[in-house]
């Protein structure tokens, strides 16, 4: 026992460790599914459909193999740190080479640090990976509180923009002088909401998800056809495809209740995302074609973690706050961003954000582009690209060019 | 907005029934939940029932938990939840191209804890032939369970003058 460790700023060495009966009980619920019949149509337009499902729980009953999930985690370094009273677990992988630039990514829902797993290795050792010893990164990955391997906050209040204090602070404690950051979907708002904040050290940010257009589009140009895509995307999401959305910003618990007590109606929950990835998903699991990462056990490894950690309902807190947060900020403007931004567009994302709504967002736009591949969860789907697009991205502040 | 965020359950019923359903067949606590937060005022009332043993009038333990049994026991979750996907799909047929005026005798009662008071004029603009308006001492959303005797009351009240053929 140390007296000279403070358990305030302690960081702990963090392995996964799931009890084979957790992994029993949920072979054994998935045996025992009560299924509803056949959707009335033959596309996604009433949700996830039960040939996908159906094939989903077969393969994860009977083939995914439940020890990699543990496997995967535990090869990395994975530590943890109270912070603000939540056990923030993260992954932290330091390239081999000493000046690379430290990068803290924040995935989003229904992800986990899964869905970043595979970008770890050409970020941080990009000279095995088709890139250069000087775009190297350091990487760190934290759980957003109440998802994954992190706890649950026990009070209401952690919106993004708390989250984004306590990554300052954990990159702080990390001892992290200059770092960057980056995220999409939820890890996009953590992103946003550390660029406004604006915390000493951190001299740049990637996102691929332009989230302010997803709650209001009105000050943002509509002439060009790219624009008017781009709302005409937002506008077909949430009118078919944001109940989800809808019902965990409102009512996190009730959705929960079903989220911890039946594996399939999480699986479906957290596959009815956006019309893109989860047509993609379907077909990794209905004809065994599967697009670039998003394979059957990377789909259920994340699954599978939601499941084992009890965190469905946690997690769609996390919109309920979001929503408390958007009331809050109506008609309060946040600091103006000053450090330089950086974005992708995904071609299968909810709506391809043009460069102009961009530039209107983040006057600092330093670096745009419009990648060929990958949708929604692009660092899952293309790993390799995603790296490239990170590595031109803060490429303008690497060795303290940018101030 | 406000609108907006009160509509967590129609929203997911009515654009995606599928999904929502494997919750509703497969966990009977997850099908209970989601039957339970429909409205505030009967909500309220049904927790009532469970947590302080005080049901208000008919919302009883036993008659809710006759209601989700049923649910349960028929697998309905699903296509219960279509219906308003089906309203959905409806409701935007009807704004292009509306339904003609009802002609036959409407008749109307607002309950106090209803999700809204429909005044008598709102009520007069959807049904020109308006016959009976009224406003009931007690009940809310699920009237007819909670308030059987009022609700009689109020149809027999209501079609009193359209018993007789020369109502017509």
């Amino acid at each position: 026992m140390s007296a000279a460790v403070d358990s305030r700023t302690e960081i702990r060495s963090f392995q996964v460790d799931i009890p084979e009966a957790n992994i029993d009980d949920l072979r054994r619920r998935i045996a025992t599914t009560r299924w509803p019949s056949k959707e009335l149509v033959d596309d996604r337009s009433q949700g996830v459909q039960l040939a996908t499902l159906k094939a989903l729980a077969d393969y994860w009953a009977t083939e995914y193999d439940f020890g990699r999930l543990n496997e995967r985690l535990n090869s990395l370094p994975q530590f943890t740190a109270e912070i603000d009273g939540v056990n923030v677990h993260f992954i932290q992988v330091r390239s081999q080479h000493e000046d690379a630039l430290p990068l803290i990514m924040t995935h989003g829902w229904p992800g986990s640090v899964v869905e970043l797993l595979d970008v770890i290795g050409p970020l941080t050792d990009p000279t095995a990976h088709g890139g250069k010893a000087e775009e190297a990164f350091h990487v760190v990955l934290p759980s957003l509180p109440g998802y994954g391997l992190s706890s649950e906050p026990a009070e209401v209040g952690w919106y993004t923009g708390r989250v984004a204090r306590a990554w300052a602070e954990l990159m702080h404690r990390l001892g992290y002088a200059r770092y960057v950051a980056q995220g999409g979907d939820q890890g996009a708002a953590v992103t946003d909401d550390l660029a406004h904040q604006g915390p000493d050290g951190l001299v740049g940010v990637h996102m691929n998800l332009l989230r302010a257009a997803l709650g209001n589009t009105s000050n943002l140009p509509s002439q060009t056809e790219e624009e008017k895509a781009a709302l005409e995307e937002i506008g077909t999401f949430r009118t078919s495809g944001f109940g989800y959305f809808l019902e965990q910003s409102t009512r996190p618990q009730t959705i929960g209740y079903a989220l911890l007590d039946s594996p399939v109606a999480l699986a479906a929950w957290m596959l009815d995302h956006d019309t893109d990835s989860y047509y993609k998903i379907a077909g990794a699991f209905v004809d065994g074609q599967p697009t670039g990462g998003l394979t059957r056990d990377r789909v259920l490894d994340n699954i599978t973690l939601y499941w084992l950690t009890a965190t469905g309902a946690s997690a769609a807190r996390s919109y309920w706050e979001g929503g408390q947060a958007a009331a809050r900020a109506v008609r309060k403007t946040p600091p103006a961003v000053t450090i330089p931004v950086g974005f992708t567009t995904f071609p299968g994302e909810i709506f391809r954000a043009p460069r102009s709504w961009v530039e209107t967002l983040y006057p600092t736009l330093v670096y745009f582009n419009e990648a060929e591949r990958g949708g929604h969860f692009a660092a899952w789907e293309e790993p390799q690209l995603f790296a490239e697009e990170l590595r031109a991205a803060f490429k303008p502040v690497r060795n303290g060019r940018s101030s | 907005v406000i609108a907006i965020f009160m509509r967590g359950y129609i929203s997911e019923m009515g654009e995606h029934p599928q999904t929502i359903g494997y919750s509703l067949l497969d966990s009977p606590v997850g099908l209970a939940a989601w039957m339970l937060d429909h409205d505030a005022d009967s909500y309220e009332k049904i927790s009532r029932a469970f947590l302080d043993g005080e049901p208000s009038g008919g919302l009883t333990r036993d008659t809710v938990l006759d209601n989700i049994t049923l649910y349960w026991l028929t697998s309905t979750g699903a296509s219960t939840s279509r219906l308003y996907w089906e309203t959905g799909r409806g409701a935007k047929a009807a704004f292009k191209d509306p339904p003609p005026h009802v002609k036959l005798p409407v008749a109307y009662t607002v309950f106090p804890d209803e999700l809204f008071q429909a005044p008598r004029h709102w009520v007069k603009h959807a049904y020109h032939n308006l016959v009976y308006y009224n406003e009931a001492p007690k009940g809310g959303h699920f009237a007819a369970w909670e308030e059987p005797e009022i609700f009689s009351q109020e149809m027999r009240a209501a079609f009193a003058s359209l018993r007789n053929e020369d109502a017509a």
